[in-house]
């Protein structure tokens, strides 16, 4: 049995727990009105009962996160990684398609995503890594850095095709090296060998794409070349946002989402249900959440006792982030479609956990920050 | 140092922050009028219910047309991925070239249903609805269609309902219409369009992206369109297409004392079911390649020469213009000489010495020679003319137009032929024959006039109908003196159509023969005359005037005669019955 610690009670980080439970609970609600049927076209579907399920999965989960001591995740930070990469590996030859692309694994009657749970370790193994190579370390271990922890998990990431997790990589991967102190030089030297690989690899990238992502980006580019055809999606979302004026639509009654006009709009396009319903003042103080969850993420960076936590909480963070952004991005038109939910909020079980976990991380991050001793 | 560049992350994050509300204001502020008009578009649709067409009855409100719910089937082009077109093409009995060819040529956007194929059978849609699982996105829509119950019976008449054409578009009344809605085409069903479409409803509903009907927030009802009483009596279309058999021709018959039309027929005929359902390209096909040309409206698109059926003009003129005492006789020996021509008579041996009367009922050319001689071409002329010959009688039965026949003078023959008028030509224009040639509807007109005393009507389909006229003024014993000759012709036992007299009521009329070739010995039926007969009854209360037109067949009296008999007898019958019904209507009251 574990034994709770008073310290744990007093010193925890009550202020993320209610951030993210908040952005939860209004996310459940979007999903109810994104969801429910037009009048008298049938019964409501349960999305939100399963969504309210697995939030309540999640704060057991937040809770038994938080009284581990997150130093063990440092113990097996790298056979974590190495469980990441091998599940990546699994799913591109025994992953059920979805979607047009192969993410799903089944394990008995459980389907999830592994690369819900790869970016975890990624973060996990990346940060240690960096915390290993010590203060004096030499440029060159960069170089090899940018195999193992980019290269490698890149090429089986856009094999599946899974483009929003390939972003996620490349961002944590900047962010963390920068992070790190890494020299102007090699800084500069990533970004020609990036820039001249650009040609080359952008066309065995376009090559790559499947023809969806292919359309998503065209799309983006100039979603009225086919109104109802590619550009759609970028057009509805736009349309859903827009109409919801100052105040909104009001709760439950925006028509975007319930008439269908507006496709995934329980998950990626949650957002422009939210702008439609709750207008301008409520989208930006919805904003506002989301930024007070970042700068208290940052704030735990600065405030963690050792490297390691430093690291990890800057990697959740630039997580929670980077998906923030892919999203709200595309929901408001100024970004492709990249199919990323959004934080805490869109429907999904597997994202809602992993999240819930990885915010248990940044609290215990902060909570222990005051014990000096390794256990 | 770890985190050296920590402090420029939240500079980043909330820089982010900050676009991303300023997208918003752009959004939701200075744009969130277009985009709140645009969510409305989205969620209301404006669909257009269509109107239940007026309904064409005939003279005795026997219903010409039944609505019927015309089905087609549509797909929402987004759901093609799931669909296997061998299957799909099976299901629908279309090729799947066809399909293909369709799906590729639509442009609008994959939400939108697009029309697979129209005119469907209740099998077909029963069979659709079957396999309804199998084909997510196909759906069966209902719309107002035509049925013809009678058929080929009176169909260049009644005409049909059919697509709207590329070129109809251009009408300025029909632009805005549906590019698959149904417009009268042929006949009545064109001509009263307007009359009989009434104006679609609508209703405003609220539908989700499919296209999917969720609600409806508004309605306006449809108001149907206004019933039609032709002055068509279906009883007469119906003897006369039995009478014809095979036959091809036209007969047309006026009710005298009003210009209503009381039948109209030509045949062979079409029907008019097949253009209702959609277009069917086989039977338009096979319609417009067949030799007997039964699109062609034969009662006001054929001209031949009327043949003796003329020699009631030539009676009249001749009467009027005094030309001939009544009982002068004339000499007739089966022919006459002018210059080193020969003029016969149709009887090898002559009628001997005959006046008027007799003239007419045996029909005797040589007694008409004389007083073609007589009267000179320009005075034959003036009563064809003045009779409804030559011109047009300003019929409309869309899409087609009428031809106007021809009545020849010196004037016309010297611009068109360059040649000078003989008196040989005087000579065969006064019985009919040569340049001289009418349409059945011209003959029935004149018909008409001779039985009401000179009243040429414009023909009407509309019972009731007040149609303009103009009168010919004639001496009444003129008239008395030719309808006594017209009965003698039917009545009396060496008149040229007694085989054809009626024990129900009297009829009067006139045999005559269009020649197709010279005398000479050519058979089959190619080369057989073309008949004519122009009959009215009762003689003494006149209440129908026709003409019938047999292509090619043979003579007057027994080939056209007996067609009129029966369209006389069918239209006494109904009459009476029509009659009978309404008295004990009053009975019942």
């Amino acid at each position: 049995m574990l034994k709770i610690d008073r310290r744990l009670i007093k010193n925890f980080d009550w202020i993320t727990l209610s951030i993210i439970f908040t952005l939860s609970i209004i996310g459940i609600m979007t999903i109810y009105s994104a969801t429910r049927p037009p009048i008298g076209m049938g019964s409501h579907p349960d999305f939100y009962l399963k969504q309210i399920l697995w939030l309540l999965i999640s704060l057991f989960a937040i809770i038994a996160v938080v009284t581990l001591n997150y130093i063990w995740l440092y113990r097996f930070s790298y056979p974590f990684y190495g469980l990441g990469l091998l599940l990546l590996l699994i799913v591109l030859f025994a992953g059920r398609t979805g979607m047009g692309a192969q993410r799903w694994l089944s394990i008995g009657v459980v389907s999830f995503q592994p690369s819900e749970f790869f970016r975890l370790f990624f973060i996990i193994g990346f940060s240690a890594y960096l915390t290993n190579i010590g203060q004096h370390h030499k440029d060159k271990v960069f170089i090899k850095s940018l195999l193992i922890f980019a290269v490698v998990p890149l090429i089986l990431l856009i094999k599946q095709p899974d483009l929003g997790t390939a972003v996620l990589l490349m961002s944590l991967f900047f962010v963390l090296i920068i992070s790190k102190g890494i020299s102007k030089k090699i800084i500069i030297l990533f970004l020609i060998i990036g820039l001249i690989s650009v040609p080359f690899l952008g066309h065995i990238f376009w090559e790559g794409l499947k023809d969806y992502q292919k359309n998503r980006i065209t799309a983006f580019i100039d979603p009225d070349i086919d109104p109802a055809g590619i550009g759609y999606h970028i057009n509805q979302s736009k349309v859903s946002v827009g109409s919801g004026k100052f105040l909104g639509k009001g709760y439950l009654k925006g028509t975007q989402g319930p008439l269908r006009f507006l496709p995934e709009k329980h998950t990626d396009f949650i957002f422009s249900v939210f702008a439609e319903e709750w207008g301008f003042i409520g989208s930006i103080l919805l904003i506002g959440v989301y930024l007070l969850l970042f700068l208290r993420g940052l704030d735990t960076s600065i405030k963690a006792k050792d490297e390691f936590g430093k690291f990890v909480a800057v990697g959740i963070t630039t997580m929670f982030f980077t998906y923030f952004c892919v999203n709200i991005g595309m929901t408001l038109g100024i970004m492709p479609v990249v199919g990323v939910p959004l934080p805490f909020m869109s429907y999904g079980g597997t994202a809602l956990l992993s999240n819930f976990i990885a915010a248990g991380i940044l609290i215990s991050i902060r909570t222990k920050r005051f014990e000096l001793f390794y256990p | 140092m770890v985190l050296k560049r920590a402090k420029l992350c939240p500079y980043l994050i909330i820089a982010i922050s900050i676009i991303f509300c300023f997208r918003l204001w752009q959004l939701q502020i200075l744009d969130g009028d277009k985009y709140k008009a645009l969510s409305e578009d989205n969620r209301l649709h404006i669909v257009k219910t269509p109107a239940p067409r007026g309904i064409i009855f005939d003279r005795n409100n026997v219903p010409l047309v039944k609505n019927v719910p015309f089905f087609s089937v549509s797909i929402t082009p987004e759901n093609l991925t799931d669909i296997d077109m061998d299957s799909l093409s099976s299901l629908l009995g279309l090729p799947k070239r066809e399909l293909e060819e369709k799906l590729n040529k639509n442009d609008n956007s994959p939400f939108v249903p697009l029309k697979l194929k129209q005119g469907l059978s209740f099998q077909e849609v029963a069979r659709i609805e079957a396999r309804h699982s199998d084909f997510p996105g196909l759906f069966v829509e209902t719309d107002v269609g035509r049925e013809y119950p009678y058929g080929k019976v009176g169909a260049h008449l009644v005409g049909y309902l059919g697509k709207i054409t590329p070129a109809q578009f251009n009408n300025p009344i029909l632009r805005h219409f549906p590019p698959d809605a149904l417009i009268g085409q042929w006949g009545v069903e064109a001509l009263y369009d307007d009359h009989l479409r009434g104006t679609a409803g609508e209703k405003i509903i609220e539908v989700d992206a499919m296209g999917r009907e969720l609600r409806m927030l508004q309605e306006r009802q449809p108001v149907r369109g206004k019933d039609i009483n032709l002055s068509i009596d279906i009883n007469i279309q119906k003897a006369v297409e039995e009478a014809f058999g095979n036959k091809a021709g036209a007969l047309v018959a006026i009710k005298p004392d009003s210009g209503e039309i009381l039948a109209l027929e030509s045949l062979p005929s079409f029907d008019p079911n097949f253009f209702s359902r959609g277009i069917n390209y086989e039977y338009w096909k096979l319609l417009t390649e067949d030799k007997k040309k039964p699109m062609l409206n034969r009662a006001v698109q054929s001209q031949y020469p009327p043949g003796s059926t003329f020699k009631i003009i030539t009676a009249i003129a001749a009467l009027e213009e005094g030309v001939i005492d009544l009982h002068a006789k004339v000499n007739c020996t089966g022919g006459i000489s002018h210059g080193k021509w020969t003029f016969g008579c149709w009887k090898k041996g002559g009628h001997g010495d005959i006046e008027l009367r007799r003239a007419i009922i045996e029909s005797c050319d040589v007694y008409f020679y004389e007083l073609g001689k007589r009267l000179g071409i320009d005075k034959i002329h003036k009563y064809a003319t003045a009779f409804g010959m030559g011109r047009e009688t300003g019929i409309q039965l869309m899409p087609l137009k009428e031809r106007k026949g021809l009545i020849p003078d010196a004037e016309w023959k010297k611009e068109k032929k360059n040649l000078p008028w003989y008196l040989g030509d005087t000579f065969i224009s006064a019985i009919g024959q040569g340049y001289v040639s009418v349409t059945p509807i011209q003959s029935a007109i004149m018909m008409a006039a001779v039985a009401n005393g000179g009243h040429i009507y414009q023909p009407t389909f509309i019972k009731g109908g007040n149609a303009p006229s103009e009168t010919i003024t004639l001496k009444p014993e003129t008239i008395s003196i030719i309808r006594d000759a017209l009965k003698g012709v039917v009545n009396e036992a060496n008149g040229t159509a007694y085989g054809s007299r009626s024990s129900i009521t009297t009829l009067g009329g006139k045999t005559g023969t269009a020649q197709v070739v010279g005398k000479s010995g050519l058979r089959g039926e190619r080369f057989m005359d073309h008949a004519w007969f122009v009959a009215f009854a009762p003689v003494d209360k006149t209440d129908i005037a026709l003409s019938v037109f047999v292509e090619h067949g043979g003579h007057g009296s027994s080939a056209a005669a007996p067609i009129a008999k029966k369209a006389i007898e069918a239209y006494m019958k109904s009459q009476e019955s029509e009659v009978r019904s309404q008295e004990s209507k009053s009975a019942e009251n």
